[in-house]
């Protein structure tokens, strides 16, 4: 066990168990390891939330960079406007990607990010399910010198798609999968020097499985009314730990502690917020310079949200359900999960309207919030037709605002209250957040599995 | 559809004239109704740019349809309350046209993951015209992983296995071999149009070139292979000698539009002996053999011998190195890049060949463009100032 394992059970130990500080306590420890890797002779690689092969490069050891939860942390802190200006300044159109910009910001200001120095990549990972990871891949090409390689994962074809473990497309898919992993091995190894052991990777895969199951777990209990956490406030600390620390032990740790805490909640029926009056779910990524703001207008009218698909693509789509990895044949098992998740939990954005029927239903909630990020395709381009499908077939209430992830020059706070207002008002015309107001029943749990 | 000029015309300036306005007006029709298609074709099948393989579906007996946005005489009615309004134009024209009813006809419609944009297309697709075949083709972002040529393979017999059960026939290997022999000459005219661009230029403007090529979009391959066989001896035949225009090359074009009136003024001011204009319709750039499993041929051709554009990762291809491929073998003076507003790998792609071009001294224009733009007077203006520096310095 490493030394910061030993300090979070320690403290884990003592029964105080607060996700946000030991969230915080974590993020400092990744941080600090980050800007210690060059000295200490650690490989580096930047990865990015979806499709990453996180697993094979812990079994190289590489440190891990995620360069967009470094751009996110440049909004949280509230300084990502003048990394973004630096970018556009440079050349970058106001259209292009904010977390891209944030990080060319970084990359001229020689990589002195907020939170600490960030090495320099010696690999990076970019997959297809976000086609920005590839152009931004591209720019570390350019302007760092980083090589890069493409983890091409075959996502939804179509709508309605069915692929089962083990059949003839998981298959083939998988198959896809394993040989760009093999390739990528190959590279780790000349890029390391070590010689890749299958076994060291079984064993990350076994402490991914863990936290999965736990991470499934904590996300299954929010369906519980009051719902212990809000997922766009709480969740996002959860799904950067997911990210950071997958793979780990403290990762494992911090998911049980978790879903210890939340199963203590439910059972008190002790919710996140005091009077929980209404269930929504958010769709789309946060406003991360103004985050709080954006949960409080919604909390202080009772509404907490209950799940956002945001939890699902962007802890890597393991929560969609059958992603077990087989540590007896780890590589194989990793192809077929990855390939999987990409469909399952990925690359289904955009065919969102399925999924979300579903979580409508699983999470019991009263109405849908759509984010549209005015800089990311990937989660805006289809998200106005999704709300008027859902708005015909389910006659779900739902509220469209839109700014971005991290440029506060296109959050509206009066505009934005002055939205949400009006959608609780239609909310409390409808009969719904009161005590007889009717809300869709929770599927059972057979129908869900 | 068929174009009438007759081969045998003795004036070219005429027959090429006759072929333009034929071509203009396909740009600018409908796609062919059921009832106005030529013989052998039961239906028509929509896809997105970049590339796709057209032989599959055209071996089925459907007309391969490159849906190319709306242009700047569509009027957005529908589109504005179903993709943002931050999201490019093509897609959004894309949508319109399909919720205003104009590509109704179609069997299926297939976009790729070019971009998010573009694959989100297939979502809306499938929840608004439930009718037809809505895909994301997931042409392989890493051709360089030995088994891509397999991968890409079994997505193209995926492919053709949906498209035979949506269409309730098979689509069997001889049917593909010939469609890939009628391809393959059309392959082979095209690389011809643009030698003659890189050696000729004053024989064949951009925008011409661009008609000819786009009129692929609304008629069958052997079809527009005669037409083009038409046009090029035209071309040949025409007299004029060169004025004293820069040489430039003109990227940005891959996959939304300019206005044909970008195109005008830049060949008012310039030779383009190069673009990356429709480049999806070029994307094999030899012929894809005709011997063997067609479906494997089409797609080792795919991985193996193919062009490049921003939305394509390559290792064996930089984005810089073709850019410069380009400007060495057309002997450009200057380059004009552009990018389509809110497309986020051109306006990428725009800041990384700028920089590139200013490093190894290659003169350059930066243009953003909007398929929809109607006032040129600023850009025409842009042109004409870069065109006249250029001049000046080449003298």
């Amino acid at each position: 066990m490493t030394r910061a394992a030993s300090e979070s059970t320690a403290s884990i130990a003592a029964g105080e168990f607060s996700a946000h500080q030991e969230g915080q306590r974590l993020f400092k420890n990744w941080y600090a390891g980050l800007e210690q890797a060059k000295a200490r002779g650690e490989k580096v690689a930047n990865v990015f939330v979806m499709g990453n092969a996180v697993e094979i490069l812990r079994a190289f050891d590489f440190q891990l960079v995620f360069p967009e939860i470094n751009s996110l942390q440049m909004g949280v802190r509230k300084v990502s406007e003048e990394f973004l200006r630096e970018a556009e300044d440079y050349g970058y159109s106001p259209d292009v990607c904010s977390y891209v910009k944030a990080d060319v910001g970084l990359i001229l200001r020689e990589q002195k990010h907020p939170a600490g120095l960030i090495p320099s990549a010696d690999i990076a990972i970019v997959s297809n399910m976000c086609s920005t990871f590839i152009k931004w891949g591209e720019i570390w090409e350019r302007m760092l010198g980083t090589p890069t390689f493409v983890l091409d994962l075959p996502g939804q074809r179509g709508p309605r798609w069915q692929v089962r473990p083990g059949d003839a497309q998981h298959l083939t898919d998988a198959r896809w999968v394993e040989q760009q992993l093999r390739d990528l091995i190959e590279r780790c190894e000349r890029i390391t020097g070590k010689r890749f052991d299958m076994d060291r990777l079984a064993a990350v895969e076994d402490r991914v499985n863990r936290m999965v199951a736990h991470w499934n777990e904590v996300i299954a209990l929010n369906r519980a009314s009051p719902a212990p956490f809000n997922a766009m406030l709480d969740g996002l600390t959860y799904i950067g730990i997911m990210n950071v620390y997958r793979g780990t032990e403290e990762g494992v740790d911090f998911m049980r502690c978790l879903e210890e805490q939340m199963r203590a909640k439910v059972a008190r029926g002790e919710g996140r917020v005091a009077e929980e009056r209404y269930r929504l779910l958010f769709s789309g990524t946060p406003c991360y310079v103004s985050m709080r703001r954006l949960v409080e207008l919604f909390e202080s009218w009772g509404g907490v949200f209950a799940y956002s698909d945001y939890l699902t693509f962007a802890a890597g789509g393991m929560d969609a359900g059958e992603l077990v990895y087989d540590t007896s044949r780890p590589l194989e098992s990793l192809a077929e999960v990855t390939a999987l998740a990409a469909q399952r939990g990925l690359s289904n954005q955009f065919f969102a309207h399925e999924r979300l029927e579903e979580q409508i239903s699983d999470f019991a909630v009263d109405g849908i919030v759509f984010h549209g990020i005015k800089s990311c395709r990937f989660v805006s381009s289809g998200m106005a037709d999704t709300r008027n499908y859902l708005n015909e077939r389910l006659r779900i209430p739902s509220l469209y605002i839109e700014s971005d992830l991290i440029d506060p020059r296109y959050w509206s706070d009066a505009q934005i209250k002055n939205r949400v207002d009006a959608f609780f008002e239609s909310l409390q015309q409808r009969g719904a957040g009161g005590a007889e107001a009717p809300r869709p029943g929770p599927r059972r749990e057979e129908e869900r599995r | 559809m068929t174009h009438q000029a007759s081969p045998t015309s003795s004036d070219p300036e005429r027959t090429l004239g006759e072929i333009l306005e034929h071509c203009n007006d396909l740009r600018l029709g409908p796609i062919p109704p059921a009832d106005a298609l030529p013989a052998g074709y039961t239906g028509t099948f929509g896809h997105f740019p970049v590339y796709f393989p057209e032989e599959i579906v055209h071996a089925a007996g459907l007309l391969p349809v490159n849906v190319l946005g709306g242009g700047n005489k569509l009027e957005l009615r529908h589109a504005d309350a179903h993709m943002g309004s931050f999201i490019c134009s093509i897609c959004r024209s894309t949508a319109e046209l399909g919720l205003a009813g104009a590509l109704e006809g179609l069997t299926g419609f297939v976009t790729h993951p070019i971009c998010d944009a573009a694959k989100h297309l297939g979502g809306i697709w499938a929840r608004n015209f439930p009718e037809q075949l809505a895909q994301i083709l997931y042409l392989p972002q890493n051709p360089n992983t030995p088994g891509a040529v397999r991968f890409t393979a079994a997505e193209y017999q995926r492919l053709r296995g949906d498209v035979e059960r949506k269409i309730g026939r098979t689509i069997d290997d001889a049917a593909l071999s010939r469609s890939i022999r009628i391809y393959n000459l059309n392959r082979s005219l095209l690389r011809e149009l643009y030698e003659i661009r890189r050696t000729e230029p004053w024989k064949i403007g951009c925008t011409e070139a661009y008609l000819l090529v786009r009129a692929r979009t609304r008629m069958p391959a052997e079809e527009h292979n005669r037409m083009l066989e038409e046009a090029l001896a035209a071309i040949r035949g025409r007299k004029g000698a060169a004025q004293d225009k820069p040489r430039v090359v003109f990227v940005g074009g891959f996959c939304e539009q300019p206005p044909l009136e970008v195109l005008e003024a830049v060949d008012d001011t310039c030779y383009v002996v190069d673009d990356d204009l429709l480049v999806g319709l070029r994307w094999l750039t030899a012929d894809v053999p005709e011997e063997g499993d067609p479906i494997w041929a089409l797609a080792e051709s795919f991985v193996e011998r193919s062009a490049a554009s921003p939305v394509q990762h390559d290792e064996r291809k930089t984005k810089e190195g073709y850019l410069m491929d380009m400007v060495r073998t057309s002997r450009a003076d200057a380059v004009i890049v552009t990018a389509a507003k809110f497309c986020e790998p051109g306006l990428d792609e725009q800041v990384a060949w700028s920089k590139h071009l200013d490093t190894v001294g290659v003169r350059h224009l930066v243009l953003e463009f909007e398929e929809k733009m109607t006032s040129f007077e600023q850009m025409t203006m842009q042109l004409e100032t870069f065109a006249e520096s250029l001049l000046f310095s080449i003298s």
